[in-house]
């Protein structure tokens, strides 16, 4: 018998009001992988996160987390998953350590298992040495390297991660992606939200691609962009006038195009219809899949 | 089923995870996380919020019992007015030691702190949470509550075996004030709207209270209002526990502290439920 997923969404609608947050989603998270869940601000990922700890209650389909039905079996899910919130909920008059102490105690950890589950944690996150510091003093990559331990205190098979990166430098994010990179290899099934292309990319084994709630592309990052992309695109740089000109050149010829910023990048094969466009090539990526198939820009 | 489907090399030791047992509806190592959690920071602020709780009711029986005392010699019964306002001022402090604290605190741990999110996130549901948070908010106004009796006591009021039974009847009393507070931050807006509440429903309480005067000078309209008052009935009882107690009437009164707490107990759990799961 096969393992069940880590998470199983099917057919999930959740609405606040007049806003459909989540439009008849389906989503699987396939343990011991990855899945990078990707899409602008406002696609629908936070709420999504919320749903599986039962933080919303979705008013359509069904959602299985570790095959406990939610939110029926939540708290039973709830005990073997961690969370890594987006926003920076820590406590941040208590120490390093304290913060860890607490949820120790609420993951239920076992006494006699606190202290070891406790230096694990801070090991992970390299604040071994700053276990008496408060929080308050820590700098940005360091708290977030804390949130992160406090998920995972008691060893869970699941982990949320809302946004791990978002807000810092690009040193300190590659430190996290190393951390997120060595859960992936102990095993531990993983859901990471991220508007950021590049950390899907590196880290997630399949991503789906949200847009205004739902489901627009599921798929390994590498088949995304050659099935959206092609292998490489052409970045041409122009005057604001020029770009619209070209844009419209390549609506005529039936071949599409994305606006980034200071240049229109042609998507698919460029060789063959002679065009004398002068640009950058460069291999197509995710960024350019999303936009395609979302109309939106990610950024 | 074992180690199906692990598609990563391990680099490290798997972890090794105690098998997960039934989780119950109220467990008692949620609401232990959650009390830990505020025992923790309460080491950090203990010394102002013990210094306010000590001061003020020195400050209101100098004023009231020396000063206004001064005026009144006796309430009756053969009680002083100080040993009166020094009795009747512990169901005050057990007041702002847990609706307060409450209120306030309630509304910035869910909205500027995003703690409860944080907690509900882990194997604690709201029921818990909120049960956890007015347990320990009624101990500390058991024990901040006595305060005024202890300041009484060094001027001149004298101990009695009743006042033992003090600090229980704060914990009721304040459990059903911080469940009255959990409720106002769940229900308010803005933090701003707090104002309304003391102005509007605190302060008028102490009008049918029996703290600084007795109650039956009231007309008969105030009597009834005070008998729907808890603080009022906190009143009674602290002061029978000092002066005597008066069977079935005390029976009553703390019976009204129990259905006090009770209601809030529920209220603040619904409110909570709304705000924090949506």
């Amino acid at each position: 018998m096969p393992a069940p997923p880590a998470i199983r969404l099917r057919g999930v609608v959740k609405r606040y009001g007049e806003i459909t947050a989540v439009d008849k989603l389906d989503l699987e998270v396939p343990p011991g992988t990855c899945v990078g869940l990707l899409g602008p601000n406002g696609a629908g990922k936070s709420t999504t996160m919320r749903l599986l700890t039962a933080q919303a209650i979705a008013d359509e389909g069904t959602i299985e987390v570790l095959g406990y039905e939610l939110p029926r079996e939540s708290k039973q899910a709830r005990a073997e998953c961690g969370v890594v919130p987006q926003l920076d909920n820590l406590d941040t008059t208590l120490t390093v350590e304290q913060n860890l102490l607490v949820f120790s105690h609420l993951y239920r950890v076992p006494r006699r298992d606190r202290p070891a589950a406790i230096e694990r944690a801070l090991q992970l996150a390299k604040l071994t040495d700053r276990r008496d510091t408060v929080v308050e003093e820590l700098s940005g990559g360091m708290r977030r390297r804390l949130l992160i331990a406090r998920g995972l205190v008691h060893q869970p098979r699941l982990v949320l991660l809302d946004e791990p990166t978002v807000g810092l430098d690009p040193q300190v994010r590659q430190e996290l992606w190393a951390l997120i990179d060595r859960l992936r290899s102990e095993g531990i099934s993983i859901l990471m939200s991220t508007h950021y292309i590049e950390e899907a990319e590196r880290l997630a084994d399949t991503v789906t691609i949200m847009s205004h709630g739902s489901v627009v592309a599921v798929g390994k990052p590498t088949d995304l962009v050659a099935e959206h992309a092609g292998g490489e695109v052409l970045e041409v740089y122009g005057p604001p006038a020029r770009l619209a000109e070209i844009e419209t050149e390549a609506a005529v010829a039936g071949r599409r195009t994305r606006r980034t910023g200071t240049s229109v990048t042609l998507i698919g094969d460029h060789s063959s219809n002679g065009s004398e466009l002068d640009g950058v090539r460069r291999p197509g990526n995710l960024e350019d899949v999303f936009v395609l198939l979302t109309g939106e820009e990610i950024a | 089923m074992t180690g199906a489907a692990v598609t990563h090399e391990s680099t490290g030791t798997p972890p090794a995870r105690p098998p997960t047992r039934k989780l119950h509806r109220f467990e008692r190592s949620a609401i232990g996380g959650v009390l830990v959690r505020e025992m923790i920071n309460f080491s950090s602020y203990w010394r102002s919020t013990t210094f306010s709780s000590t001061v003020e009711p020195t400050i209101y029986l100098l004023a009231f019992g020396f000063g206004l005392g001064s005026l009144v010699s006796s309430v009756g019964n053969g009680i002083s007015y100080e040993e009166f306002v020094g009795t009747g001022m512990v169901a005050m402090a057990v007041l702002f030691a847990s609706a307060m604290p409450s209120m306030f605190g309630t509304f910035v741990k869910y909205s500027f702190q995003h703690t409860y999110d944080a907690i509900l996130a882990a194997p604690v549901d709201t029921e818990e949470l909120v049960t956890a948070e007015a347990l320990w908010m009624a101990m500390r106004a058991s024990v901040f509550g006595c305060a005024p009796l202890l300041v009484a006591m060094a001027f001149g009021l004298d101990p009695s075996w009743g006042m033992l039974a003090v600090p229980a009847i704060n914990f009721t009393a304040g459990f059903g004030w911080s469940c009255f507070g959990i409720s106002i931050a769940a229900f308010v807006r803005s933090i701003d709207n707090f104002g309304y509440i003391t102005s509007a429903v605190i302060t008028p309480l102490f009008l049918v209270a029996g703290t600084f005067w007795p109650i039956d000078q009231l007309p008969e309209w105030g009597q009834i209002l005070a008998q729907l008052n808890p603080l009022y009935h906190c009143v009674e009882l602290v002061r029978h526990a000092a002066f005597g107690w008066e069977g079935w009437s005390d029976v009553g009164n703390f019976a009204a502290l129990v259905a006090f707490g009770l209601v809030g107990w529920r209220v603040a759990i619904h409110g909570m439920t709304r705000k924090l799961v949506n």
